[in-house]
């Protein structure tokens, strides 16, 4: 890289932390104009994170800013909102769609930029009495789509066109804005099929020879490889490699996307992987299941739980990871067949799937789990005594039930000392705990369920380092004393590999494949980007 | 390589397509049964109350003329995705008071029916821009927020109209004051605009009357909504209707888009209600406008719109459909219960039921695509075993 000449983008030691949670750390890499550059790593890598920082995002603010220097052309810059990154010339498209359903691609593409006539009740009346001129709002578009030089239908409607169309609509809206500098594509071939996939990485290799830069953020490593000229990638906040593409290639990626110590991450889950699961009973067969979680979608997953082993669910977001245990326990619509203990489960009805010994701690703790405005002990023991009838007393004959609150306030009281909550005292409202406590009251509601089987969604998400090792011990303590069959969905590998004994990897809505815990993380790696649509 | 393209995703959407016409006729009757059942009841009734077609034209055409504009208020505020405007009370409030006005002053006809537009402008305006700011509080429940306002703000009505005009604010036409010396009469006598802009270049064609300059007065409103569609803010206002977190991520300020929408939606409503009543030819003060919103949404309804889709071809339908059955339903009462009561009784209910049922169709529509996309997704993964 050359040091004469000032480059299109240069980022300098960007630093983010929300609330004391480091997710940037000093980050820097330069951008050209007409350069691709390729963006990866893992989920929480902090990519994201990035993007919003250089769009300018509200979150940013709203959460303190951040530290470092963002230059643009040598200039250095500070966006308040999206509105001056755009202005600056940057454009974003995000994961998801932000389009406007009824609205063909042309109006969409030209939104709130629509070309217009003036008329004498405008004059009076002001620039928004306007008529818009269809004729050269259709002439724009088809500029923007034919920059773009993939083919899309400028009269068709959003609703009713394929998801890939949608992606190129709001490809074709950046590149129709005339001070366009700098793209940012945030997996944008999540959602293509192979064959559009290949169309929009000409489009892109086409946008860099006429001067544009491209950020491009995939799961997908050969397509970096096949577009871009260098490969940026990520993991826990730190740039861990900036190296020219085709200097590389994808296993090497992969492990460093991965790879924190490739050697020691599976020794501690060696010992109890040795038990030979497959040897042993299955508790719970799911088959030919689907479901429809938008954004988590669940296609024809089959999957066998071993009695008594702890089973982990990986994979990228938004391959479907989070449906799996949602579908099963009937939050969101599903279908297929569950199989538990030897009787089938009827899919879409909470009630029967907590009647017959399952419970869930939810991943949306503050929406799903946790009844906010109560107490610690309502919280602790409210599924138990709704379902199981427990910590109730009966009065003339089980006619009158009264709460009985000692025993309410005794299992409490063991909860927080096992999983060591942190509160001033048992009848603390949920809603002051801290995320790491929250999220142990959730599992102490689980617990206090006594299920057979407990499926677990994201547990160390948003949490810090020592309450994670605390709430993982206490699953694995549960498992291995109560013989509570336990599956674990979490996005990050490596605590999968610390806690399970086998990982089911989802990609595309479908189980890649499973393996012990103790295989190389490279294996483990192929596998969440095997499908990924 | 990217025409190759277009034409995979053509064949995509087009079994697509294909698998929709197998229900297409399924779902046009579904889409449509309000207006269906009104067909029905109306073909029932019709010949059974006995009236003559030259009176049920001539009558319908009355009705028509009388509340088309009201209904045509409604469609703004659909459009900008605020649902039913139950708000458009307000609007015909201020028209009231117009009125109230224009009577004091004894200025008739046509030029008073002017007058007291132009004195409901600036009071619908300012109803308007209130509404408006609630309902942005009130995003999501805006029709349950709007109908709820229409109350409060006819208390403020009542309390200006029953104790303000004739103590603080100058009336002195005694035929208009309340014996006491402040106050408005229960009714208000328009005899003197009766029918005016009906019967101006009215023609009679074989018995029927046609009330010519309403009609142009409602055709320009139409030509108006057509062209408004086409302006920036119509097309902000459909935007916003549709999403409003893109519209904002694109730089439509939504909040104001909205309030402009159920302002232009109350003054509209104002001008109805000034030709509504010009054609029933007196004013009840306090009861007038109560049951306005409630009967022009009805008629909407009955038209086949929804509370996310409207069109001017709705208000024709609605209008006409509703308005026919009012007219043939108590006769064809009468005629079969021996009771004339049963009519009155029934069209009130019948309202009533019409919105509800089209309230309950949209929420069991929307869950119906939901449903399907569940299994468009079970076929697709029969289809890949």
């Amino acid at each position: 890289m050359s040091n004469e000449h000032t480059p299109l983008l240069e980022i300098r030691n960007i630093k983010k932390d929300f609330f004391g949670n480091q997710v940037l750390t000093d980050i820097n890499f330069r951008l050209e104009e007409g350069q691709v550059l390729g963006f990866c790593g893992e989920n929480g890598a902090g990519k994201s994170t990035l993007m919003k920082i250089l769009f300018g995002m509200d979150v940013i603010r709203e959460t303190g800013g951040y530290e470092g220097d963002i230059l643009l052309n040598g200039q250095k810059v500070t966006f308040n909102s999206p509105f001056d990154a755009i202005a600056a010339g940057i454009g974003m498209v995000h994961q998801e769609f932000s389009l406007i359903p009824g609205f063909t691609a042309t109006e969409n593409i030209l939104l709130d930029r629509e070309p217009q006539k003036k008329s004498v009740i405008s004059e009076i009346f002001g620039n928004r009495l306007n008529t818009l001129d269809r004729k050269e709002m259709s002439v724009r578009a088809e500029k923007a789509i034919d920059r773009m030089g993939v083919r899309i239908d400028p009269k068709m409607v959003v609703n009713e066109m394929p998801v890939g169309h949608k992606q190129f609509t709001e490809i074709a809206r950046e590149l129709s804005k005339d001070q366009l500098k700098l793209l940012i594509l945030d997996e944008p071939t999540a959602v293509l099929t192979e064959k559009e996939a290949e169309a929009l990485l000409d489009s892109i290799r086409g946008m860099a020879s006429r001067g544009i830069a491209v950020i491009f953020i995939t799961h997908r490593l050969h397509e970096i490889l096949s577009v871009c000229d260098n490969v940026v990638v990520m993991r826990d906040g730190f740039v861990v490699k900036d190296v020219p593409a085709k200097d590389t290639n994808v296993e090497e990626i992969t492990r460093w996307m991965v790879g924190r110590s490739v050697e020691n991450a599976g020794s501690d889950s060696a010992s109890v992987t040795d038990a030979g699961s497959d040897s042993r009973e299955t508790i719970m067969k799911i088959e030919k299941l689907w479901v429809d979680m938008p954004g988590e979608t669940v296609r024809n997953v089959n999957l066998e739980v071993k009695k008594g082993e702890i089973l982990g669910i990986g994979g990228l977001a938004g391959q479907g990871k989070l449906g799996i245990p949602n579908g099963v326990m009937g939050l969101y619509e599903a279908g297929g067949k569950v199989t538990f203990d030897g009787k089938e489960i009827p899919l879409n009805s909470p009630r029967k799937c907590l009647d017959a010994s399952l419970a869930f701690v939810s991943e949306d703790r503050r929406g799903v789990g946790l009844l906010l405005d109560e107490s610690l002990e309502w919280n602790v023991a409210f599924p138990a005594m709704q379902i199981q009838n427990k910590f109730l007393k009966n009065y003339l004959g089980g006619l009158i039930k009264w709460r009985d609150e000692k025993a309410i306030h005794e299992v409490t009281q063991k909860y927080i000392d096992e999983l060591q909550i942190r509160c001033t005292s048992s009848r603390q409202s949920a809603k002051e705990l801290s995320g790491g406590n929250q999220q142990k009251v959730c599992l102490a509601k689980a617990f206090a369920l006594e299920p057979k089987f407990l499926f677990v969604s994201e547990p160390t998400r948003g949490i810090d380092v020592g309450a994670k090792a605390l709430v993982l011990n206490a699953l694995k303590k549960f498992n291995r004393e109560s013989g509570v069959t336990v599956v674990m969905i979490s996005s990050e590998l490596e605590e999968l590999r610390q806690v399970c004994d086998r990982i089911a990897i989802v990609s595309g809505g479908k189980i890649a494949g499973i393996l012990p815990a103790a295989s190389p993380s490279e294996e483990f790696g192929m596998l969440m980007v095997s499908n990924v649509k | 390589m990217s025409n190759e393209n277009a034409t995979t995703k053509g064949n995509v959407l087009q079994t697509g397509q294909q698998k929709k016409k197998g229900n297409s006729l399924l779902n046009l009757l579904a889409s449509n049964t309000v207006p269906i059942m009104f067909i029905i009841i109306c073909a029932v009734c019709i010949p059974i109350s006995g009236f003559s077609p030259a009176y049920l034209i001539n009558e319908i055409l009355t009705r028509m003329g009388r509340n088309t504009f009201l209904i045509l208020a409604l469609l703004i505020p659909i459009m900008a995705g605020m649902g039913l405007n139950f708000g458009m009370t307000l609007g015909a409030m201020a028209a009231e008071i117009g009125l109230i006005f224009v009577s004091d002053w004894q200025i008739y006809g046509i030029p008073g029916m002017v007058l007291a537009m132009i004195i409901s402008i600036p009071i619908s305006m300012l109803l308007g821009l209130i509404c408006g700011k609630i309902l942005n509080a009130a995003k999501g429940r805006e029709m349950v927020a709007s109908y709820i306002i229409s109350f409060f703000i006819n208390g403020i009505y009542q309390l200006i109209v029953l104790y303000m005009m004739g103590s603080i604010i100058p009336i002195k036409h005694t035929t208009v004051k309340l014996p006491r010396g402040y106050g408005i009469r229960n009714t208000v006598s328009l005899l003197n605009m009766r029918q005016k802009l009906d019967d101006l270049l009215a023609i009679n064609v074989k018995g029927v009357k046609i009330p010519v300059a309403t009609f142009i007065v409602i055709g320009l409103l139409c030509l108006f909504i057509v062209w408004f569609r086409k302006t920036k803010l119509g097309q902000d206002m459909r935007a916003v209707g549709q999403d409003m977190e893109v519209a904002r991520d694109a730089g439509i300020d939504v909040e104001r888009t909205r309030i402009i929408s159920i302002l232009m939606s109350t003054v509209i409503a104002g001008f109805g209600m000034v030709i509504y009543l010009q054609n029933m030819g007196n004013l009840s003060t306090y009861s007038s406008h109560s049951q306005i919103g409630m009967f022009a949404i009805a008629a909407l309804l009955v038209g086949g719109a929804s509370v996310d889709k409207a069109s001017i071809g709705n208000v024709f339908l609605g209008v006409t459909l509703f308005h026919l059955m009012f007219i043939v339903a108590p006769s064809a009462g009468a005629k079969i219960t021996g009771d004339s009561m049963i009519g009155e009784y029934f069209r009130v209910f019948v309202s009533y039921a019409v919105i509800t049922i089209a309230l309950i169709m949209y929420e069991t529509k929307k869950r119906r695509e939901k449903s399907q996309m569940a299994e468009l997704l079970a076929a697709e993964q029969e289809a890949d075993a």
